[in-house]
Parts: structure tokens; C-alpha cells; sequence
């Protein structure tokens, strides 16, 4: 606080005074990551750095079949070759990837985190990994009658509940491990389907080095009772996070899955490169929904999260939807376009998304609508909050082939700035080549201003409570689009990622 | 006495607007302050209300006791010092109800008593909505977005009537209002008059005071009040305009 009170005294001896003199004030004050505590346990860390030895060594360390070695080798191998990407709207050092950690589990006892591929029932979890997710709110005691979780902690899954009570709907919820080596069928028929390892550097890394992920199956016909929920934890320093996701939705069924992500305060940059792929079935539905709250990093999220993620969904069968919803506050850097390919007739994608940045945090993320199915709708509705001095980009493609007859896309873009320091930039990509396409553009910047904040006051409103009522005003449209709970962590979630904006 | 302004200067971007003014309120009056543009009539509505583009340079305001210059803008709201504002604010995706929720409950902290839930809330806003003859609607909708301007100054009129305020400063309510629209604020602001509850209406044009008939009329110009006087007052002035009166003064 001293140095902030430094920083202000030399404004005033400036004379430098902006009409946001006061919002900027505010920001400077301290920032509350609720979930920056760590778990101390007995971990097995690989040591640092990538080559092909390491690849092995995780492969060997699941047990993996040879046709997932293979995959990762030719993944890997693949990667060696491409150049990082940095064409998004963020600056950051190139990384060097020898100093990271590709693999990192809680040991539980004897056998070394192998356990769950051993004979004998459920593994038991380790007590202070269960802590950590206790503390988190997560309920991995199976004992919330809403929703069934896999909670992953670094790179393993610890605990997946409610899998009888699924198992009898021929739903089928595990970790990517375990469906390796349950499920193989299924897993080598759609893996790398919609992302393929050579999609791009982050997707090639990920299918190198892929750690643990979620794997959801829904039988057809069959409508999932509840929600499915993935919690992701990173814990340990300097270890990256490959997570995999596989989500498939036979004919006619439906599921509400939900992700949500958090790490400990650190002071050195963690990785996050996950890549999910869902797959929706003739007249089948996914509903997607994130809540992404990795660490941000320290004042100049120094230490926080990269958050490169590659989301796709293919609406492979006629009439089926895939949505997207997320909401966005957590991570230094986020780098991520869930997006659907709309390949059957009548098949619907939409993409509701919240992203908030504070300090410094910079986030280039929006979606890519696919058309190619006739008929075929998209929704995207892009809430950008900007905070602090941070930047905050949408970037979109809505993209009509010409089978695509009758193709409509609705975008709305609303940017929102709260200081004067921030960014918000919008970059729509439209390609068309259908002349029977509609396509609607509309893209707003609002900025909270000293006249509605005064306004507020001028009711008995303090400042805080006039914040976060405009922000939650907001991004109303697409809160309604998360399920309850997440609905409301998120409003929880906003407040808290605006405390360093609204004190 | 519940407002008593003594020799209060002030300056937006060094410059100086109000230059020694001096005002008593007493508990249930209505003053108007009058004056020719430029004069500083808006600019003493918002230091009053605690606006931080201007800068208090001189003088004292006390408050029902207090020091009212000491107090942040929501403190003195919550104090009973309501602002209708000339051009009212729009905040979209915040409701009415959403929004005047909270004002009232923030001031009903203020004076001891427990917040009122969403069902509380709704009875209280009807009261006032018939008392006022507002739309049905008014609540659900967004504050004063797509509000035509008549219909934000009663909004604000409306806010009034929920907060119970103690005194009330209009500043230039009846600017963009048509006939209709100034008979149907001046309406509402008649309808919350009471013996306990004093009135500041700072206007360019005596034609609002037709319907809210002030107890006195103060003539300001170049930052102070230079004429004091009743009702009679604004009808000179609508019949001479400022410019004899403003003569009077450079010429004593």
C-alpha cells in the first residue's frame, strides 16, 4: 500500500489530474485472489524440460496403449517444428519450455499415482489434495445431488463421483486416463478429430504432452440428468497444465458440462495449454460452460497463468447445438476461441462470453462460427470488460461456405471500460460465400463514467456497490446463459476480479 | 435551520464561479434561485450535492447541524440531501428497481432501520408510483435509458419520492420540458411538499415557479446573490428580465 500511497502523492504534486483520477485510485488498491492458497503434499514432479524421452515417460507413467504413444510422438515431433505463436493482442516473452515441468501428481502411499489403473475399487484421495478442493468449494465426496465432478489436480484426475449413477444411463464420465485404457474404441475414434495435434502450437503441445483431462460420453437418446462438472486445479510451481477434454453427444441426447479452474498465487508464470473437443450428434445438444479463474499474477501479473487454450465443437448430425458460455476473469494471458463447426443441416452454435481484465492482464479471446450445414444459426454475444491497465480483444470469425444456404449469424460485441488506462479492442473476421447468408454485426463501447458513478452516489450508493451494479447490469445477458450456481460464482467471481477496481 | 450557506466560493479549472454566497434554508421552504446563464446556478447545486469537479475554495455549508463540505457525496445523500439533476444519468442493464432498491435501503441504514427485501420494496415503489401517476412499467426498465426527457425528470421526481429527502435541490428541472411534461413534474414535486421537507428549485425562467410557488426568491448573479425578495420577485423578473436588476447591482 505504501508504494501506491507513493504513486498518488506524485500525481498530486503533478497537477496531473484526469477526470478519472478517482477510478484510477481505486484500482491501484490491492488485489484479493481468494483461491491463491497452496497444497503442500508429497508430489512425484517430472523434472524440467521437454524431449522425447519425456513424452515417453508420461505415456509409460499411465500405462498407456501404443497407439496413444504414437499419437503424442507424432504430436510431439510435429511441435518441434512450429514457431510459438504471438499474433494475438498480448506481449509476452517467448517461452522457454525445457524450464517447465511436464508432469506433476500428488503421490497417494505405495503406488505412486499409478493406483487408479489398479485392481480394487476407488483410489483414496489424497487428504490434502481433498483439503485444497474442500476449501475450493469443489464436491468431491459425490454429495451434492446437482452435479457430479472430476476434480484434476495438476496432471491426474483424483476423484470422479456419481459414475454407478451415470454408468446406468450408459453415461460414461472418467478422466482422458482412464478412458485410455477403459474405453479405448472411443477414444482413438474421436481424438484428435476435431482439434488435430497439428492444429496449432499449443493444440500440437498439448496432444504431445497431454496430461489429464475429462472424458464424457452420452449414450443416445439419452438426456443427462445432471450436470457434469470438471474442476481443474494447478498447484505445483512451474508445471504446466495439458489437460484433454472429450465431450460426445450420440443422437438425441443432451448434456450441461462445466468447467471451472483456479491455482496458487506464484510468482513465476504457470502454463495452461489445454484443448477440448466435443463432438454433437444428430439432433443431440451440448451446453459448455466455464468459469475461469486461474491466477491472474501479481500487480503486473507477473506469475500468473498463460491460458492458451484451443475449444472446438464439430454439430456433426443435422439439428444439434452446441453452446458455448464462459466467463472469463482469471489468468495473466488468455488465448482462447471456443468454436463450433456447424457441418449438419439445421444445426445451431452459439457463444456467450463474459471476459473481464484488471491490472494488467491481457485477453484476446472470442469465438469461430464454421458455417457449412444449410440453415444453419449462430449467436455470438461478447461482453469485454476492461479494468486497470489491461487490454481486452475480441476476436471472431463467422465464416460461410458455400454449402451453407440459408446461413445466418447474429453478433453483438459490447465492450465495456472502467478507468481510462485500459483497452478494449474488437476484431470481427467475416467471410461469406453464400449469397443467401445473413449476417448481423452490431458492436458497442460504453464506458463507466464519472457522471453515472456520481449519479449513483448522489442516490446513497457507495462507489463499490455502483460498480458492480452497472457491471453485473452489464453482462446480464449472458449470466442468464451459465446454469444457476455458475451464474452466480461468476457475479461473485466479477466482484471479487473487480475488488482491485472497486476496493 | 436546515441549510445555512455563509460566504461559499468555488472553482471548476481555476476558475471562479461562486464568489461569497450566503443562503439559509429553514425546514419546510421553498426558495428559487434565479439567475441569468453563467451565473453559477448549477455550479452551487453541485457543490452542495458534493460533485469533485469543483473545488471548494471559501465559506461554510452546515447541514442540519453538520459540516456538510466534510461529507463524500453518498454521505450527504444519505443525509437527506437529494439532487434532481438536470440532465439525469442513464445506466443500461441496471433496473429502476435494482437500482432505487439499494438507494433505499442504503438509507435506511443511514437512519437505523432494516433493508427492504424485493416484496417490502415493491409495495413501497407502488405507493409511489400511484402517488405520482407514473407508468406501471417504470420499475423494470433500465434508469432512464430510452426515457424520453420528460420522463427522466420525473424519474428523478420519482427517486425523490422513495428517498424522503430533506431537502431537495432542482437544478434547472424544467429545462427541455414541454408544457405538459414541466405541469406533470411540478405535479409531483407538489405532492411531496411538507412542513418538514425544504426545497432549493434553481431555474433560468419564473414559468415553473407558476406551479411550484416558492416562499422566496434569490436573484444570483457572478457567484452571488445579489437581490433577495417573494414571489413578487420572479414576476418582475419575467417582466423586466435580469437585466435591470443586474444594473441595480454594478451600479451600487
Amino acid at each position: 500500500m505504501a508504494e501506491a500511497n507513493q504513486m498518488l502523492d506524485l500525481t498530486r504534486q503533478g497537477q496531473v489530474e484526469s477526470e478519472y483520477e478517482e477510478i484510477n485510485e481505486i484500482l491501484k488498491k490491492k488485489f484479493n485472489y481468494r483461491e491463491g492458497f497452496e497444497t503442500r503434499t508429497q508430489v512425484e514432479t517430472f523434472e524440467k524440460g521437454i524431449n522425447e524421452e519425456v513424452v515417453r515417460a508420461i505415456s509409460a507413467k499411465k500405462n498407456e496403449p501404443e497407439w496413444m504413444l504414437e499419437f503424442r510422438l507424432k504430436a510431439f515431433r510435429h511441435w518441434e517444428k512450429m514457431r510459438e505463436p504471438h499474433w494475438a493482442k498480448a506481449k509476452y516473452e517467448p517461452l522457454d519450455y525445457q524450464d517447465y515441468s511436464y508432469y506433476s501428481a500428488p503421490e497417494c502411499g505405495s503406488c505412486g499415482g499409478a493406483c487408479s489403473t489398479e485392481e480394487g475399487g476407488e483410489p483414496e484421495i489424497d487428504p490434502e489434495v481433498a483439503k485444497a478442493f474442500a476449501e475450493l468449494g469443489v464436491p468431491i465426496a459425490g454429495d451434492d445431488a446437482n452435479v457430479a465432478v472430476d476434480a484434476i489436480f495438476d496432471s491426474i484426475s483424483v476423484s470422479t463421483t456419481k459414475r454407478e449413477e451415470l454408468a446406468k444411463y450408459g453415461i460414461i464420465f472418467c478422466s482422458f486416463s482412464e478412458a485410455v485404457q477403459d474405453h479405448p474404441e472411443l477414444v482413438q475414434k474421436y481424438l484428435g478429430t476435431v482439434v488435430p495435434y497439428h492444429d496449432n502450437y499449443f493444440a500440437a503441445l498439448n496432444s504431445a504432452v497431454a496430461s489429464d483431462g475429462t472424458f464424457v460420453y452420452i449414450p443416445e437418446n439419452v438426456r443427462c440428468p445432471i450436470d457434469l462438472s470438471t474442476y481443474f486445479r494447478i498447484n505445483e510451481a512451474k508445471t504446466g497444465q495439458f489437460e484433454r477434454t472429450i465431450l460426445i453427444a450420440e443422437k438425441g441426447s443432451y448434456v450441461s458440462y462445466l468447467e471451472g479452474c483456479s491455482a496458487p498465487v506464484r510468482d513465476t508464470y504457470q502454463l495452461h495449454a489445454a484443448v477440448v473437443e466435443v463432438i454433437v450428434h444428430e439432433d443431440a445438444e451440448v451446453k459448455y460452460s466455464t468459469v475461469q479463474n486461474w491466477y491472474p499474477g501479481d500487480e503486473d501479473c507477473e506469475g500468473g497463468i498463460l491460458n492458451f487454450v484451443t475449444k472446438r465443437g464439430i454439430c456433426e448430425g443435422k439439428n444439434s447445438k452446441l453452446s458455448w458460455t464462459q466467463a472469463e476473469t482469471g489468468s495473466a494471458i488468455t488465448w482462447k476461441y471456443p468454436s463450433c463447426i456447424l457441418k449438419g443441416d439445421n444445426s445451431i452454435g452459439e457463444f456467450y462470453s463474459v471476459a473481464l481484465t484488471n491490472r494488467r492482464q491481457q485477453a484476446d479471446t472470442g469465438t469461430k462460427m464454421i458455417h457449412i450445414g444449410k440453415n444453419t444459426r449462430s449467436t455470438i454475444i461478447s461482453k469485454g470488460l476492461s479494468a486497470g491497465k489491461s487490454d481486452n480483444t475480441y476476436r471472431g470469425e463467422v465464416k460461410i461456405m458455400p454449402s451453407a444456404e440459408g446461413a445466418r449469424n447474429f453478433t453483438q460485441c459490447d465492450s465495456m471500460l472502467i478507468g481510462d488506462q485500459c483497452g478494449a479492442h474488437t476484431f470481427p473476421y467475416i467471410e461469406v460465400e453464400n449469397s443467401t447468408a445473413q449476417i448481423e454485426h452490431e458492436a458497442t463501447t460504453s464506458r463507466i463514467g464519472e457522471d453515472q458513478l456520481f449519479y449513483c452516489q448522489q442516490r446513497g450508493i457507495s462507489e463499490q456497490d455502483a460498480i458492480s451494479m452497472i457491471v453485473n447490469g452489464f453482462c446480464k445477458e449472458v449470466f442468464s446463459e451459465l446454469p444457476l450456481e455458475f451464474a452466480q460464482e461468476a457475479e461473485e467471481l466479477l466482484a471479487i476480479s473487480l475488488e482491485g477496481s472497486v476496493g | 435551520m436546515l441549510l445555512k450557506v455563509e460566504n461559499l466560493q468555488a472553482e471548476i479549472e481555476e476558475k471562479q464561479i461562486l464568489k461569497g454566497l450566503n443562503l439559509e434554508v429553514k425546514p419546510g421552504e421553498v426558495h428559487a434561485i434565479m439567475g441569468p446563464n453563467g451565473a453559477g446556478k448549477s455550479t452551487l447545486a453541485s457543490v452542495l450535492a458534493g460533485r469533485e469537479d469543483y473545488e471548494v475554495t471559501g465559506g461554510e455549508v452546515e447541514f442540519n447541524g453538520e459540516d456538510l463540505l466534510d461529507l463524500d457525496p453518498e454521505e450527504r445523500a444519505r443525509k437527506g440531501l437529494f439532487l434532481a439533476f438536470q440532465y439525469p444519468v442513464e445506466i443500461p442493464g441496471v433496473s429502476n428497481k435494482l437500482f432505487m432498491q439499494t438507494a433505499v435501503n442504503a438509507m435506511r441504514e443511514e437512519r437505523g432501520l432494516a433493508p427492504l427485501d424485493m416484496f417490502d420494496f415493491d409495495e413501497y415503489a407502488k405507493e409511489k408510483i400511484e402517488l405520482l401517476d407514473m407508468r406501471a412499467d417504470l420499475l423494470e426498465r433500465s434508469v432512464n435509458v430510452g426515457f424520453s426527457g420528460g420522463e427522466k425528470k420525473r424519474n428523478d421526481i420519482f427517486q425523490m419520492a422513495l428517498l424522503e429527502p430533506k431537502l431537495c435541490i432542482m437544478d434547472e428541472t424544467d429545462s427541455g420540458l414541454d408544457i405538459d411534461a414541466l405541469r406533470q413534474v411540478a405535479n409531483g414535486v407538489n405532492a411531496l411538499r411538507s412542513d418538514e421537507r425544504s426545497f432549493i428549485v434553481v431555474t433560468h425562467y419564473q414559468r415553473l415557479l407558476d406551479y411550484i410557488k416558492p416562499d422566496h426568491v434569490h436573484v444570483l448573479y457572478d457567484g452571488r446573490i445579489i437581490k433577495s425578495g417573494g414571489f413578487e420577485l420572479a414576476l418582475e423578473l419575467e417582466e423586466n428580465g435580469y437585466d435591470e436588476i443586474v444594473q441595480q447591482y454594478k451600479n451600487a
